[in-house]
């Protein structure tokens, strides 16, 4: 069966896609610009030999997303492997002077993921199968003052893959739950630290490999899961006062 | 859109350092808003840093790295035509269709370099004799000009602007993609001969008997004078038929092995390749081989790239950095030129650790390509400063005297009267480049010293 990647441009999703292809699935790959899907797409087809299809998506296309998933079926055939890798981090400065901005960036990273989300659950049920990964953050997992637009969004994703994964277990439908600390994307691109930085293409490859062995929830690079538990642990009264 | 990052950038050879503004594209779109968000400082681009100098260097300036544009975009099987954008490089074109049984058409010395470099610089390889160089296996090089155009060129669109961007050390404009055409082989394997030469008048012999072999390059000791000077060892092979069977060495079974074991992460100290270190391994590396001629059939990374399985070999030679030296000089049947320049490096104390020599073919390309009939050496040195600069100035003489040029992809001290003289051509090259960017936006370090950007005279 086939799969499916949102957001392709960003370089974690590209990987996913060549990740997928080599593990033996037709792609779909999906993005708001589809000129630069379609190059992922061709890049997926030339190294992998095998089918990948590029599609215009937008996550903020409420109403769309119903007849893009037809669209997707009809490329590819059904699907049984659905990464969500969209995301827009917004400028935290911008999101808290401006509604509209910290809407945007609300809607993209918790509203639309929720509308596809909805959408693919109603398919995985009727086949009876099916994986979806969803590729929240560490962002989400403790409000800091540097970021918390994006991340409250990202949380709260993460809060809704959690309810998800409860709902669709019966189906025996998988949701794997990503957070990602820092990978070489765009995002992290001149960030100074002195924590190790993971190649997408590993980031990718441990994705795939947790949702085949069927974990809820993948930190990446994992010793990320670490860091966020010490972030987790200090008590509201000093966290308050740090600037992260 | 791109965020320009502060950093220390160097070519392979760790000198020259400089310090620049750098962005990462991922997107097409982001390399045409690179021209606008430069905000008026001229940009270059940088793919792997495989070249040694100063060529894809710009201090202050703005660099864009292109080593995220990676994507092959199409293949056709029947033809051997692939198009890939500039930052693919030669290793995951090699890794993806060996298997299809293709090859790029011709290779340096190593596998890690971009194709926008390849053209950039106009690399050849062991085959130059017969299969000329990368931008002859080339066409429909998509460019991002100065002026913000997007210009389609080869040898038939835009023959001008193709013929200058071909060795034009990006000075043109930003390659975007290109059309390359991989040759067909059978199998990963080559098979090889191995002749040991015992000076250098029995190089030319058998170089000159070699012609039915396409692939040819030789190692040549140039620490011993006298009457062994010149010798070496002569390698020549093809591309091996279909059923061959071959092994992998022992340094490509450990580099994948153990990765780890082969990493020069950490510079090594400055005094390492000293001249009795320098003098014990090519006395060890001749001796090994044995005399007249080793049949053997080899796997494609030792025979092409004996190197890459070392990662950063280049800081072996500490943190001073090294200068590569190589030059061409048209043939003479008395080799004057080449043996002056053995003659003045064994003076001068300073042995070069790899030195290669190798005859090139007919063909040649305007403009400020390197490659041209004749034969080239190539030299390297750990910076010892002065004395090392006027050995060079030195040979620059002499590869000037006999009618030769030095390659610019690994230059990073050629004075600019000099580069004139060596390369006649570069007025009119200055010329195109300054029609198609006449607002002087692509400019390199390279480019500053030779006169070739940056409102030079």
């Amino acid at each position: 069966m086939s799969a499916l990647v949102l957001g392709a441009t960003s370089r974690v999703a590209h990987a996913l896609a060549h990740t997928l292809a080599a593990h033996g699935h037709d792609v779909c790959v999906a993005a708001r610009d589809l000129d630069e899907a379609e190059r992922v797409a061709a890049d997926v087809r030339v190294r992998s030999g095998r089918k990948c299809v590029a599609l215009r998506f937008d996550a903020v296309d409420f109403d769309g997303h119903g007849v893009f998933l037809d669209a997707v079926e009809q490329a590819v055939g059904p699907v049984e492997f659905a990464a969500l890798a969209f995301g827009e981090m917004g400028e935290q400065a911008e999101s808290e002077r401006d509604a509209q901005a910290a809407r945007a960036v609300i809607d993209v990273n918790y509203t639309g993921a929720v509308s596809i989300s909805e959408r693919l659950a109603e398919r995985f049920i009727a086949q009876g199968r099916g994986t979806l990964v969803g590729i929240s953050s560490v962002a989400g997992d403790r409000g800091r003052q540097s970021n918390y637009i994006y991340g409250s969004a990202k949380g709260a994703f993460t809060l809704y893959l959690q309810g998800l994964r409860n709902r669709l277990f019966a189906h025996q439908v998988h949701v794997l739950t990503v957070k990602l600390g820092f990978v070489d994307t765009r995002m992290t691109w001149g960030l100074e630290t002195g924590l190790p930085i993971a190649a997408p293409e590993a980031a990718a490859e441990a994705i795939v490999a947790a949702a085949e062995r069927r974990e809820n929830v993948l930190y990446y690079p994992r010793f990320w899961r670490g860091i966020m538990g010490i972030i987790g642990a200090i008590p509201e009264i000093a966290f308050k006062r740090l600037k992260l | 859109m791109n965020r320009w990052v502060d950093r220390e950038m160097s070519g392979w050879g760790r000198h020259p350092k400089v310090r620049a503004q750098v962005a990462r594209p991922e997107r097409r779109a982001e390399v045409t808003a690179a021209l606008a968000d430069r905000q008026g400082t001229p940009m270059l681009a940088y793919g792997l840093g495989r070249s040694y100098g100063d060529a894809a260097l710009l201090e202050g300036g703005r660099i864009v790295l292109t080593r995220r544009l990676d994507r092959m975009l199409d293949f056709d099987p029947e033809t051997g035509w692939l198009t890939v954008e500039a930052g693919v490089s030669l290793e995951e074109i090699i890794r993806t269709f060996v298997p299809r049984g293709f090859f790029p058409p011709v290779v340096p010395g190593t596998q890690f370099v971009t194709v926008g470099g390849a053209l950039a610089c106009d690399i050849h390889g062991k085959n130059h004799h017969v299969d000329g160089t990368f931008a002859d296996h080339v066409r429909q090089v998509e460019l991002l000009t100065g002026a913000g155009g997007l210009v389609t060129c080869d040898a038939e669109h835009e023959p001008e602007l193709f013929w200058a961007t071909v060795g034009g050390m990006g000075l043109t404009g930003l390659v975007l993609s290109m059309q390359l055409r991989l040759v067909r082989i059978d199998n990963p394997y080559i098979e090889m001969e191995s002749v040991r030469v015992e000076n250098l008048d029995h190089f030319f012999e058998v170089s000159a008997e070699s012609g039915d072999f396409t692939h040819t390059v030789s190692w040549i000791d140039c620490v011993t004078t006298g009457s062994a000077m010149g010798r070496g060892i002569f390698m020549r092979g093809r591309y091996a038929p279909a059923g061959t069977q071959g092994h992998l060495s022992l340094l490509q079974r450990v580099g994948r092995l153990a990765p780890g074991l082969l990493d020069f992460r950490v510079d090594g100290p400055n005094w390492l390749l000293n001249g009795a270190s320098i003098r014990a391994f090519n006395e060890t590396y001749f001796r090994k081989q044995p005399k007249g001629v080793t049949r053997t059939t080899v796997h494609y990374e030792p025979f092409f790239f004996p190197l890459d399985n070392v990662r950063q070999w280049n800081r072996l030679y500490g943190e001073r950095g090294f200068l590569q030296y190589q030059f061409v000089v048209p043939p003479d049947p008395e080799h004057r030129a080449v043996r002056a320049v053995l003659a003045e490096i064994t003076r001068s104390g300073l042995g070069s650790f790899l030195a290669v020599i190798k005859e090139f073919g007919e063909r040649r390309h305007g403009g400020l390509s390197f490659p041209a009939p004749g034969v080239t050496l190539a030299l390297d040195f750990g910076h010892v400063g002065a004395p090392l600069l006027q050995l060079l100035d030195r040979l620059d003489a002499v590869v000037l005297e006999a009618g030769g040029r030095v390659y610019l992809g690994k230059d990073a001290r050629l004075p600019r009267e000099v580069f004139r003289q060596m390369y006649p051509d570069w007025a009119a090259w200055k010329a195109t480049r300054d029609q198609w960017d006449p607002g002087d936006v692509f400019q390199s370090a390279l480019g500053h010293r030779l006169g070739l950007c940056g409102g030079a005279p």
